[in-house]
């Protein structure tokens, strides 16, 4: 992803299985989400804080996007991974599609035939 | 009794802040030790009526409570209300301003996401009469 890890350097090993792209918190909040890893567009506070409630599991800026200082900072607080691709949307949904990170439609389809719980 | 009741205040058209408040709520139900899907639950309801009121609202606050069998958020402001709760309840309603949809949001998906995510509704608006929101999640069995 040629990216640019500006905070938790430290769980680049973690293991994600899914993933989730969008522009829209609306859609975020929509789920499922938890666990997933995030590729946005959106530059802003509000991505940062909607991961956070969403159980999102790392934020990848894409277009070479950088965070402002207050977004990086609050990652940090949250211990949520927060990176910048200089690839496109389209391109880095392709590569980590590629090396396996698949969507969450099977998370959504488990999720839909259980009880609320 | 309660267990437990907290307040967070919510202050409109601030959007340096929006969304703490719900942080807080999900700080909290995480300490005393609720399971991740009704944390996620509680969590994305009081974020989404949060940001309603920072985006529409009034002067705002989020009370929250954790009696022994429920989790309840009582989500009020003091703002000009909801005219049509039953057409703001329906996905796709927005009054959103460009602006807003730009930030993310504003798709005419916060009420339909609470009523969604919640075990139990209530809201209380009209014009001019600010948004009353009880929000109650059946929290019986769900602390790790």
């Amino acid at each position: 992803m040629k990216a640019e890890v500006l905070v938790g350097k430290e769980k680049l090993n973690s293991f994600v299985v899914t993933g989730t792209a969008s522009d829209l918190m609306s859609d975020m909040l929509r789920g499922p989400t938890s666990g997933s890893v995030l590729l946005t567009g959106l530059n802003n506070i509000q991505v940062i804080r909607t991961s956070v409630i969403s159980g999102v599991t790392a934020v990848v800026l894409v277009r070479n996007k950088k965070p402002t200082e207050e977004m990086i900072s609050h990652a940090a607080e949250h211990d949520l991974p927060l990176l910048s691709t200089p690839y496109t949307m389209y391109s880095a949904c392709g590569r980590l599609y590629r090396e396996g990170l698949r969507g969450v439609e099977k998370t959504q389809s488990r999720a839909q035939g259980t009880n609320k719980g | 009794m309660p267990q437990l009741e907290k307040r967070f205040e919510v202050e409109p058209r601030n959007f340096v802040r929006a969304g703490e408040a719900s942080l807080r709520v999900q700080r909290t139900l995480r300490d005393i030790g609720f399971g991740e899907h009704i944390i996620r639950r509680a969590s994305v309801c009081a974020y989404e009526a949060e940001m309603n009121i920072v985006m529409y609202g009034g002067k705002g606050e989020i009370v929250l409570t954790v009696d022994p069998d429920e989790i309840i958020l009582q989500i009020n402001d003091d703002g000009p209300g909801i005219e049509d709760i039953e057409a703001a309840l329906q996905e796709g309603f927005s009054t959103a301003s460009a602006e807003y949809r730009e930030m993310g949001f504003g798709a005419g998906m916060g009420l339909p996401n609470i009523k969604r995510n919640a075990d139990f509704l209530d809201i209380r608006s009209g014009r001019n009469k600010g948004v009353r929101l009880k929000i109650v999640f059946h929290s019986k069995g769900k602390q790790q």
